[in-house]
């Protein structure tokens, strides 16, 4: 299997031009839903995610809520025309699991407990994939739950770390997704240095996932201040508005 | 003990704003010293005899009822001893009978509904509120009651005390300037009333450009001068 695809290039670039470590293009951006309490719309290379979040609220059913804290709940979805061939619109086993995945890499960040007896929910809407929409997903849900007024340690943002032709990448797109030698999805609170999503599938040594933590690392600093600026934006462009017209 | 944040910076949940020992209020939370803010807020630093507080005012917020607050509900239920209310909050709230009704009364017999029904919207006090069970509202005092006339509107409910300003001086800005009559929950819902058709509908926008611009500094001149230009261009 491996050798038969070529996934990167004679001069060690990969085969959309970019370095090892480098990601792809990306843009966020915050409050794009007037209905949701908080909303973000992420693009990471190809993919385009849509994340909307309402809450907390009431619970219903309501013996489902839980006496001590917020229940977050989370539901990643992808479009029918998300990837190339239609997905089918029932929730798939890899929809519930991403689902499930992602709540617990956002739940560390909240506090649950401040708000008993409700719930959070978040959509995740896929409207187009080419790899690494699982650790997007986690980088736009952390900035909509910010944009709800939802109190937080930290903003949570994420990337994964891949191994292409037996070396270490930051975010693989579909293609190296598919056809590199395994995936490491790395979901971190950046201030706070802590990790709350590690998966991995493929073979990596201990030394590769020490050195393939600090590349996430250094990616999720980056859009970490994405992040930032996607929050503040909103508010910032009324200030110069106002001050502005003064 | 640095403090790396700036008055009226614009603060994401997680950011550190300073650390050391200082005094702290509103969306913060500290851990081995270190200050961070906890919601997207403003950042205020207040001296407190002589000491720094840092302070976040959050920019969005859930209303969370308090024992006190005066909040504008509306009737989603009739029940045989009590009113479901939604106060615009996570927690809807409960309007008991016995809070409505003139003298003790046999809930049973008589039809709440003939008091107060689905839709009506009411002004009303928090009793009581624990997080264990859902808040408990009253009528039975002065300025409490169903609202029959008026329009209705929804802020955030963090931007309610810009709204009233400091010791209710916004309130009376638009109240001296246009005549109207406001009341204001604390759930972010307020009830704007007049006569005057064209000012209610002043008030209205007046209320929205606060909720928008309420971070900005300068708010109070602004509103006045907003309200100024509106009245003499409708002359």
């Amino acid at each position: 299997m491996k050798g038969e695809i070529k996934l990167l290039r004679e001069d060690g670039t990969r085969l959309d031009g970019r370095r090892l470590d480098e990601v792809r293009p990306f843009k966020i951006e915050a409050g794009v839903l007037k209905n949701a309490d908080g909303s973000a719309y992420i693009e990471l290379g190809n993919n385009k995610i849509m994340v909307a979040v309402y809450g907390p609220r009431e619970v219903h059913p309501k013996h489902l809520a839980l006496p001590d804290r917020a229940m977050l709940r989370c539901r990643y979805s992808m479009a029918t025309f998300s990837v190339e061939e239609r997905k089918s619109p029932a929730p798939s086993r890899r929809e519930i699991e991403l689902s499930k995945v992602i709540r617990e890499a956002l739940e560390p960040a909240i506090f649950v407990e401040e708000y008993p007896r409700t719930a959070i929910d978040v959509f995740i809407q896929v409207l187009e994939a080419d790899g690494g929409t699982r650790t997007a997903s986690i980088t736009a849900a952390s900035v909509a739950l910010a944009d709800a007024g939802i109190p937080m340690r930290d903003l949570v943002a994420a990337i994964a770390i891949g191994k292409i032709e037996g070396k270490l990448a930051v975010d693989l797109n579909g293609l190296e997704d598919q056809y590199g030698g395994g995936d490491m999805p790395i979901a971190m609170m950046p201030r706070l240095g802590l990790i709350t999503l590690l998966q991995a599938d493929g073979v990596f040594s201990p030394e590769e996932v020490v050195q393939g933590i600090e590349m996430a690392e250094k990616a999720i600093k980056m859009l970490y201040e994405e992040q930032r600026n996607a929050l503040r934006k909103k508010y910032l462009e009324i200030k110069e508005e106002v001050l502005g017209s003064e | 003990m640095p403090v790396y944040a700036k008055p009226k910076d614009i603060a994401v949940p997680g950011e550190l704003l300073a650390e050391g020992q200082y005094a702290v209020e509103g969306a913060v939370f500290v851990i081995d010293r270190k200050v961070y803010a906890k919601t997207i807020g403003v950042v205020e630093i207040e001296k407190e005899k002589g000491k720094r507080k840092i302070k976040v005012v959050p920019l969005k917020k859930k209303y969370i009822p308090h024992a006190g607050d005066r909040v504008i509900g509306k009737v989603v239920d009739v029940g045989v001893t009590n009113w479901t209310v939604d106060i615009n909050s996570p927690y809807t709230a409960i309007l008991q009978a016995s809070e409505v009704l003139p003298r003790p009364t046999d809930a049973a017999r008589i039809d709440l509904s003939s008091y107060l029904s689905v839709g009506d919207i009411i002004v009303a006090k928090v009793i009581a509120f624990d997080f264990s069970r859902d808040p408990l509202l009253t009528i039975k005092e002065r300025g409490l009651g169903r609202v029959t006339k008026g329009t209705l509107v929804e802020i955030d409910p963090a931007k309610v005390a810009r709204v009233i300003g400091k010791k209710g001086s916004m309130i009376k800005l638009l109240r001296d300037m246009l005549g109207v009559e406001i009341i204001v929950g604390q759930n972010g819902r307020i009830i704007v009333m007049s006569e005057d058709r064209d000012k209610e509908s002043l008030a209205l926008l007046a209320i929205k450009k606060i909720e928008r611009e309420a971070h900005v500094s300068g708010l109070t001149d602004r509103i006045k001068a907003f309200l100024r230009a509106r009245l003499e261009g409708s002359k």
